[in-house]
C-alpha cells in the first residue's frame, strides 16, 4: 500500500476490510480464500510474521483432528477446514508456540524450530514416542 | 429470537470462519485475541461491534489496517459501551419507521473494554447503558492491568501484584488494594445476564456468549484475559496459566441470571493452591520472600473465602 502521511487524511478515517465494488454478504460463512479481503485488511499483510524467532511445524500423520491449536491460537494461524487441522498459516503466525503446548500427542503434531529451518529436515528429525514417566 | 448457530463439539466449532484478522499487533500469546475469536464465533450472525482505547484498538487499528471483518468502531477510553448502545438504539429507531434495508438480519452489538475502561475510566458510561436497558453485550478483557500504557494498576488489579504505579520494592509489596467485584455491581444493575469467563474453557463460554446473545437487555460478561507481558510468563503458556487461575478458583466460572440466580458452572476436580497460580507469574514473584509470605496464605484464605460465599450465593437463589 502507498504510503501517505497525516495531512492527506480526514479526521475520523474509514477503512474498508473488503474490496468495495465486491459484494460481501455472508461472511461468517464465506471462507478466507473466498473473501474479496481489500489491502486495508490486516490480513493483506505479513507485518507481524517477522516477530518469530521460532515456527511451529505440522506433522500431519500424528494429528487426532482434536483442534485444541486452532481453538487457542491468538492469531487465527491454524488452518482448519472441514474439522480437519491442514497447516500453518506463516503470513500471520506470531510464532508464540501456544499451538504447540496445547498439542495431545505423544510426541506433539507441531513442535517449534528455529525459523530458518526446513520442513523436510524438521519432518526428518522428528521424536520417538516418549514413555509415560511413572 | 434468531436460531443460534449449533456448536456441540471442537471439530464442529472448528468450521466456524473468523472475522477477527491475523496482523493484528497484539502480543505473540494474548488472551484478548482468544476471547475475541470465542465471542466472535459463538455466532454466524451480523455484528455491530466498538472497541475501547486500550490494548485491543491499538493493536486491531493500526492504519492503514483494520483486522476487523464487521463494522466496528472506536471513539474512545469510556464509551465503547455507549457508542454501541447509540448504534443499537438508532437500530430500534429504524426498524420502528420499518426503514431497516436487512429487516430479517437483526445483528449482535457487543463492546469491547479492557479492565481499565470497564472498572474505571468508563464504568459511568457502562451503568448508564445497562441502566437504560439497551440490548447490547459488553464484553470485559480483564488483564488486571493498564497493559496498553506501560503497566499501571487499574481497580481490578489483585493486592500483591507488581504494577508500574505500586512496584513491589524494599518499601512496599506492590498493589495494597484487592481487586474490585465488578460481577456482583454489574448484577447489582439487575441485568438479564451477567457471567465470567475464561478462553481456555472454550466451551463455557460459548454456552455464556450465546445465552447472553439470547437475552433481551444488556449483558455484561468479564473475561480472564491471562497477559503475557504484565503479567509476566512465557508466550507459550498463556493457557497453561489461564488453567491455574480457573483451576485455583481465583477467577471462578459463574454466571448471575437477572440479578439474583447465582450459577457456578465451573467445578474443577481437583482444586490447586493459589500459590501455583501465583508462582507461575513475574508480578507476583516478591511475594515469595519470607517477609511477603504471610500474603500467600492471606490470598488462600481469601479465595476460599469468596468460594464458599459463591455456592452460598447460588444455594440461596431463587429457582
Ligand atoms: S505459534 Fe502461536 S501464532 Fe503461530 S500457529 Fe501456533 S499458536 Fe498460532
Ligand atoms: S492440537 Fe495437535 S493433534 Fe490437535 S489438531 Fe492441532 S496438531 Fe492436531
Amino acid at each position: 500500500m502507498e504510503k501517505r502521511g497525516w495531512d492527506d487524511f480526514d479526521p475520523g478515517v474509514i477503512l474498508f476490510s473488503f474490496e468495495k465494488d465486491k459484494k460481501v454478504t455472508d461472511i461468517a460463512t464465506t471462507e478466507p480464500e473466498n473473501r474479496p479481503y481489500s489491502q486495508s485488511n490486516s490480513f493483506s499483510s505479513d507485518q507481524a510474521s517477522g516477530w518469530r524467532v521460532e515456527k511451529p511445524i505440522f506433522k500431519q500423520d500424528l494429528c487426532i483432528d482434536c483442534q485444541f491449536c486452532w481453538i487457542y491460537c491468538p492469531d487465527m494461524s491454524i488452518i482448519s477446514r472441514d474439522k480437519k487441522m491442514v497447516g500453518v498459516d506463516y503470513d500471520h503466525c506470531k510464532g508464540c508456540g501456544i499451538c504447540v503446548e496445547v498439542c495431545p500427542t505423544n510426541p506433539k503434531s507441531l513442535l517449534m524450530f528455529v525459523e530458518a529451518k526446513e520442513e523436510a529436515e524438521a519432518l526428518a528429525e522428528w521424536p520417538e514416542k516418549k514413555k509415560e514417566e511413572k | 429470537m434468531a436460531e443460534q448457530k449449533k456448536i456441540k463439539n471442537l471439530k464442529e466449532f472448528s468450521k466456524s470462519v473468523d472475522r477477527f484478522e491475523g496482523s493484528n499487533l497484539l502480543c505473540p500469546g494474548c488472551a484478548h485475541s482468544i476471547i475475541v475469536r470465542e465471542v466472535l464465533n459463538a455466532t454466524n450472525d451480523d455484528l455491530v461491534l466498538s472497541a475501547a482505547t486500550g490494548c485491543l484498538e491499538v493493536s486491531t487499528a493500526v492504519y492503514p489496517y483494520t483486522s476487523w471483518d464487521a463494522s466496528w468502531i472506536h471513539i474512545g477510553f469510556e464509551n465503547a459501551t455507549t457508542a454501541v448502545a447509540g448504534a443499537e438504539a438508532m437500530y430500534k429507531a429504524l426498524k420502528r419507521k420499518g426503514r431497516l434495508l436487512q429487516p430479517d438480519r437483526p445483528p449482535k452489538f457487543v463492546a469491547f473494554a479492557g479492565d481499565g475502561a470497564t472498572y474505571d475510566i468508563g464504568f459511568q458510561w457502562l451503568s448508564g447503558t445497562f441502566e437504560r436497558g439497551h440490548d447490547v453485550m459488553h464484553v470485559t478483557l480483564d488483564n488486571e492491568v493498564y497493559a496498553n500504557t506501560g503497566g499501571q494498576s487499574s481497580s481490578s488489579t489483585p493486592i500483591g501484584s507488581s504494577t508500574t504505579t505500586a512496584p513491589a520494592g524494599r518499601v512496599s509489596y506492590g498493589e495494597k488494594r484487592v481487586k474490585k467485584d465488578m460481577m456482583s455491581i454489574m448484577a447489582a444493575h439487575g441485568a438479564p445476564y451477567v457471567a465470567q469467563v475464561a478462553p481456555n474453557k472454550w466451551k463455557d463460554m460459548i454456552k455464556k456468549i450465546q445465552h447472553g446473545f439470547a437475552v433481551e437487555g444488556p449483558v455484561y460478561i468479564n473475561a480472564m484475559s491471562a497477559c503475557t507481558t504484565e503479567w509476566r510468563f512465557d508466550v507459550a503458556d498463556t493457557i497453561a496459566v489461564s488453567d491455574l487461575a480457573t483451576d485455583s478458583l481465583v477467577f471462578p466460572l459463574y454466571e448471575i441470571i437477572d440479578g439474583e440466580t447465582w450459577n457456578i458452572t465451573y467445578r474443577p476436580k481437583n482444586v490447586i493452591p493459589v500459590r501455583d497460580y501465583l508462582a507461575a507469574q513475574g508480578r507476583f514473584k516478591h511475594l515469595f520472600k519470607p517477609e511477603n509470605e504471610y500474603l500467600i496464605d492471606e490470598w488462600q484464605q481469601r479465595i476460599d473465602k469468596e468460594w464458599v460465599r459463591l455456592q452460598r450465593m447460588e444455594e440461596n437463589s431463587p429457582r
